[in-house]
């Protein structure tokens, strides 16, 4: 196949891709949006066979590693728990990320095979593009390892911090630069292997410092770098499928970060820069006076909600953990039944990744229409009878409102206070991630539920 | 004078950007897990340069270092294809209207 025929597949796939993103514009749409970009890649891997024109031994062997990938990758998006998604994604960001280290490191050791000069005399540009691809795949890689492991509780989600940590890894960040100018004048590989070892080292650092709370930050981000990564190589290799999708998907990440960190009210520095729980634990231990709290049990809740008129449930990253979904859509039924009328409530920032809390509820069978996001719903609060908290701590902090001396002061929080009245459902009083007291569990108007999630939630609908 | 390609390239790029800002934000926010499980799925496209890698001319034997590496990236974007697509397929499944 030609240069310029496979050139013009090659667009039709990127402007399938886009349309898979289109279509996620609304659920009715997005299944045929999956489509578009199955199309998309199928088209890709097609023209590139054509292009290359090479159906000999190597083409079976490519065939079953793909194949291999294949099955792999099929076995796991079928056994994968919904509940799971967020370390699933940061571990396909590892593989995005090494996926383009390797490829940057083929062309780099073989330069001909791709076009771009000969061993020891690769063209400038593509040396600088291969390098930037291999050194962003790198970062994304080892920072979606750490990210998964936290995501996973393999590793603490606490923050890692010392001293200097921001020098070096300005210094490491600067001697990459260093080394890819240094690359274009020697052409030497050993300095291309130190490029990509001081990479990996900065996904790594990048990374400890971040708590778990931030981590829809950080999926984000490493979602936007993969995107980078991707278009890194799409230069390198002069492919305008793989630039389109670069683009598409680093912008698509950035924006997610964006609005990640709009939902926490803090600066994407801020949260780059480490997490809020190291710093902020010696302030919330001091200011520990007990204060008294209305306790109830299943019985009160079922009472409470059974003679409401219309009840608002905010669940969290607590509902997830507990897998709570299911017996919260079970509640939901019963009280239906009773005329009650129900909505759900989702912060932005609710659960470890975008869009988390609302995966989980469409696996429980939960109608998209009666989920609405922050702003849609924040003014239903002040008409509702009951309030149901369920695995939700911070987002619902009315002391974002009201004290400027709260880390999350100015973080936009759902009005859960001015319902009528409010159940909390939670293990024990402690902080949430933040690591601040919650001004709302001494409220008159609430009644906290101290259980796990999902058993609290299956006890009332025992009780309804 | 003649244009470099390399403008060229460079202009889809940034017009790409431009695209998927635009697109990005008209995606429903109910709608961001999946919005980053299909992202995952289509920047594996990074495969067209693993198969190019993988089936590189080589004098004596296919399993050159650089082939090598090319096969390797190719399992790893495969994974994260089929896993990506079919992972985003049945979260879609699951958005359901309410029954009337």
């Amino acid at each position: 196949m030609s240069a310029n025929l496979s050139a013009f597949f090659y667009l039709i796939s990127g402007i399938l891709f886009i349309l898979a993103l289109r279509g996620l514009s609304s659920p009715e749409t997005s299944r045929q949006g999956n489509y578009f970009g199955i199309a998309g890649m199928a088209i890709s891997i097609i023209v590139t066979f054509l292009t290359v024109g090479n159906f000999g031994s190597g083409f079976i062997y490519v065939l079953f590693f793909l194949l291999i990938g294949g099955s792999i990758g099929a076995f796991i998006a079928f056994r994968i728990p919904m509940t799971a998604m967020p370390e699933l994604v940061a571990g396909f960001h590892s593989l995005v990320g090494l996926a383009a280290v390797f490829v940057a490191i083929a062309a780099f050791l073989k330069p001909e095979a791709f076009n771009l000069g000969f061993t020891g005399n690769i063209k400038l540009a593509s040396l600088i593009e291969m390098s930037l691809g291999a050194s962003i795949g790198a970062i994304t890689f080892s920072g979606s390892i750490i990210a998964f492991l936290k995501l996973r509780g393999i590793m603490s989600g606490a923050p890692i911090t010392f001293t200097g940590q921001h020098f070096i890894n300005l210094f490491l960040g600067l001697s990459i630069i260093f080394l890819i100018y240094y690359l274009c004048t020697s052409q030497s590989s050993n300095i291309f292997w130190t490029i990509v070892a001081i990479s990996f080292l900065v996904g790594v650092l990048l990374i400890i410092p971040i708590g778990g709370a931030d981590m829809p930050v950080v999926i984000s981000m490493l979602n936007s770098y993969s995107g980078w990564a991707a278009a890194g190589i799409g230069f390198t290799l002069e492919n305008t499928a793989l630039i389109i999708t670069g683009a598409l998907v680093g912008s698509s990440g950035a924006i997610l970060s964006y609005i990640m960190c709009k939902g926490m009210n803090r600066s994407f520095f801020n949260v780059i820069l480490g997490g809020w729980g190291a710093t902020d634990q010696s302030s919330t231990t001091q200011n520990k006076e007990q204060k008294p709290v209305k306790n109830g049990n299943a019985d009160d809740a079922a009472f409470l909600m059974k003679n409401a008129s219309s009840v608002i449930i905010v669940p969290g990253y607590g509902m997830a953990v507990a897998q709570a979904q299911h017996a919260l859509r079970e509640m939901v039924d019963a009280l239906k039944k009773n005329g009650v009328k129900v909505s759900y409530a989702i912060h932005p920032v609710a659960g470890r990744m975008p869009g988390h809390m609302n995966v989980l509820l469409a696996e429980a069978n939960v109608p998209y229409d009666e989920v609405f996001e922050l702003e849609e719903i924040n003014n239903d609060f002040a008409n509702c009878d009951v309030a149901y908290v369920i695995g939700a701590n911070d987002v619902t902090n009315p002391v974002a409102k009201s004290d400027p001396q709260s880390p999350i002061y100015g973080m936009p929080v759902l009005d859960v206070e001015k319902s009528k009245s409010v159940l909390f459902v939670k293990r024990s009083l402690s902080p949430g991630y933040a690591g601040i007291d919650n001004d709302l569990f001494y409220r008159d108007n609430t009644l906290m539920l101290f259980a796990d999630a999902k058993k609290m939630t299956e006890e009332i609908v025992k009780s309804l | 004078m003649e244009i470099d390609p390399f403008i060229f390239r460079l202009s889809i790029f940034i017009l790409s950007i431009f695209v998927g800002y635009y697109v990005v934000w008209s995606v429903t926010p109910s709608l961001h897990t999946p919005l980053m499980s299909v992202t995952n799925a289509i920047s594996s496209v990074i495969i067209v340069g693993a198969i190019i890698a993988a089936l590189a001319e080589v004098s004596e034997s296919i399993f050159e270092t650089s082939n090598i590496f090319g096969f390797l990236a190719i399992i790893l974007a495969a994974v994260n294809i089929f896993g990506g697509f079919l992972v985003t397929q049945r979260m879609l499944q699951m958005y359901k209207k309410k029954k009337k």
